[in-house]
């Protein structure tokens, strides 16, 4: 069994998002992550791989420094990384990235593709989906969970109360939701390896089967009027005391270990 | 002189941080009031490598530098002094003389499970006449056809009960040295769970609470010939030299507990409030973090340069790592000390409470200024080495 798995190298938003004065998203500002979704797919993948003896290859866009999380995932566990990476690629939006992906995967073969559901700097949830469109394969999104049956996934799919179990043939392709496990950490052995091991590069000479139109800023038809940092509401904490002095003594410890009095 | 690290040591230290703050962190404070080992963390460590990180693959471990290792025990020190010395006592204190003494017959037996952290290791030097003055060993050990029979007493042993392999050292004759009769010392590996070998008192310390210190007692305790490690008489030897890379690992650990007490202090002075505004503001409180800050700094260098040159020792043999082992421990255990208690200082009434983690980072502190070598004890190889 071949699993793709494409991931996305982020900025990390924990900290908040720092923008440049022309609205852009001031990356340098920020740590680069591997994207939390694309990460819990890994996971997912390598999971399989653990299981079935898949071979799992890591796939992402961006620029030379996208090796980080490249050799990160090598170092958690993958067996190849592939990294595309053209200045004519760079400025794309959603359609332009499944498109440039898409071909790069057409250079492979494959029985799943893994993405994560969304990346944390755009929050589209577009990319896995249209991959899967453009390669005319099957997809299933927000998983929480995968099993293998034969030559077909089976799939929960997280939706709002409840999931549903889809089943789909292989090839296919899975969003992943961070919800869906605990990714496992990098060792100490596997970062070694990692960070000696070979890196497959791609321009856009090695994209096939790609029309010109459709890749870097000029194929990009999204344009960005306005970009701002999502106000987050957290889904905050509940508890339920047995008395009501308990409740008190909860809330005066937290404001107290916050140093709020 | 180069103080850049390498890209494999910057992911190392990545993946320690994560995994010290997600599942090391949490547990901190529990273990030591509770004085519970973590058995939870030492099978994760284990389950990612982290008890063989400077054995060969083929060996079972994860053929990293000591660079490496030592970010490890300065990572988890950070958050947790208990977990810190955990490590470094399995691997600098059994791995390593295992590694660098036994046999091809031991190091299949003994080495590639403990470096797959599937067994877990402890040494056994220290006596309750013998702990800085070796030569007062009274534990002995005299062959009997196919096996060594061991009598005596371990004191303050680390991983005590809960390890699994031992290094163990104990008197096995007499030999005459400069003209004086002195006690031969052989060192052996002995198995939990061999009859005569049982645990004698806890210890009920000041510090790393969540560290297992027991007593080891060996009353007709019977070995296998094969489990001598090293040439007998050689004990002292075998010793010494794990002793110099066992102070690397607590030099890192001492650097990782002053490193978490400053970083603590400066979360907390920036959030303190006195006469309406932070405690940062003042003057006294800028001065002290500028001292602890450099002196950590000073203190890392020390420790990573240790690490640095057992990294030489490990590619020839002929290198000595002794006396930068000993400046990186004297220095780090006294910066921790010093930093810690400051932190403790700059928190108020707060620092001296147990809920704050200072409070437990100035008593684990302690004891790095004392095991594996006093101060006192890395004075006199410093100060042997420059007079000779």
């Amino acid at each position: 069994m071949k699993v793709i798995v494409c991931i996305k190298q982020v900025p990390d938003t924990k900290g908040g998002v720092k923008f440049n004065p022309d609205g852009t998203l001031d990356r340098a500002a920020m740590l680069a992550i591997m994207n939390p979704d694309d990460k819990a797919g890994l996971e997912a993948a390598l999971r399989l791989k653990d299981q079935y003896g898949a071979e799992v290859t890591v796939l992402t866009m961006g620029l030379p420094k996208a090796t980080d999380v490249l050799r990160e995932a090598l170092a958690m566990g993958a067996d190849k990384a592939i990294l595309i990476t053209d200045r004519v690629l760079g400025g794309a939006d959603t359609w332009a990235t499944s498109s440039t992906i898409a071909a790069g995967i057409r250079n492979l073969d494959y029985d799943i593709i893994i993405t994560g559901r969304q990346a944390i700097d755009g929050d589209t949830a577009q990319v896995g989906p249209q991959i899967a469109e453009h390669l005319n394969i099957p997809v299933i999104s927000y998983a929480q969970d995968i099993k293998i049956d034969g030559n077909k996934v089976i799939v929960q799919r997280q939706y709002d109360d409840r999931y549903h179990v889809l089943e789909a043939q292989m090839p296919c392709l899975i969003t992943a939701l961070s919800e869906l496990n605990d990714p496992r950490y990098m060792t100490p052995g596997g970062i070694f390896d990692a960070v000696n091991a070979e890196i497959t590069t791609w321009g856009r000479a090695d994209l096939k089967d790609l029309d010109d139109a459709n890749i870097g800023l000029a194929g990009s038809p999204t344009k960005i009027a306005k970009a701002s940092d999502k106000v987050r509401k957290g889904a905050g904490e509940k508890i339920v005391p047995d008395s009501v002095d308990e409740g008190v003594d909860y809330i005066v410890g937290k404001l107290t270990e916050k140093h709020v009095i | 002189m180069d103080f850049t690290l390498s890209k494999e040591n910057e992911m190392a230290i990545q993946l320690f941080k994560e995994f010290a703050e997600n599942e090391v962190k949490p547990l901190a404070q529990e273990i030591d009031e509770n004085h519970r080992f973590p058995r939870e963390t030492v099978d994760k460590m284990a389950k990612y490598g982290f008890l063989g990180i400077p054995v060969p693959k083929e060996m079972g471990g994860q053929g990293c530098d000591v660079l490496t290792y030592v970010m490890c025990v300065e990572e988890m020190s950070k958050v947790c002094g208990t977990t810190g010395v955990i490590v470094s006592a399995h691997t600098s204190l059994c791995v390593d003389p295992i590694m660098t003494f036994g046999t091809p017959e031991q190091k299949e037996k003994y080495l590639i499970p403990l470096a797959k952290g599937e067994k877990l290791g402890a040494f056994g030097l220290t006596e309750p006449g013998a702990g800085t003055d070796a030569q007062g060993q009274q534990t002995k050990a005299v062959l009997d056809g196919d096996e060594w029979v061991l009598n005596g007493s371990k004191c303050f042993i680390t991983n005590g009960k809960e390890a699994d392999v031992y290094v163990i050292f104990a008197v096995t004759g007499k030999i005459e040295k400069r003209g004086k009769m002195m006690k031969e010392i052989s060192a052996f590996i002995v198995e939990k769970g061999t009859p005569g070998f049982t645990f004698g008192t806890k210890e009920n310390k000041m510090g790393i609470c969540g560290s297992s210190t027991y007593e080891l007692i060996f009353t007709d305790c019977r070995i296998p010939k094969d489990n001598l490690l090293g040439k007998q008489g050689k004990g002292f030897n075998i010793a010494m030299h794990t002793l110099d890379g066992g102070r690397i690992g607590i030099a890192a650990q001492a650097l990782g507990l002053a490193e978490g007490a400053l970083e603590t202090t400066i979360e907390y002075v920036k959030e303190r409030k006195q006469f309406g505004r932070s405690i940062a503001q003042f003057q006294n409180t800028q001065f002290q973090l500028a001292d602890m800050a450099t002196k950590v700094e000073a203190a890392k260098m020390l420790v990573y340069k240790a690490a640095r040159k057992k990294d030489e020792y490990v590619k020839n043999p002929k290198t000595s790592y002794s006396v930068e082992a000993a400046m990186a421990k004297l220095y780090a255990a006294e910066v921790a000390m010093e930093v810690t208690t400051k932190a403790v200082q700059l928190h108020g009434g707060y620092g001296y409470i147990r809920e704050y983690d200072v409070e437990r980072m100035m008593r684990d502190a302690k004891i790095t200024e004392i095991y594996e070598g006093t101060s006192e004890v890395q004075r006199m190889v410093i100060s042997a080495n420059i007079l000779k």
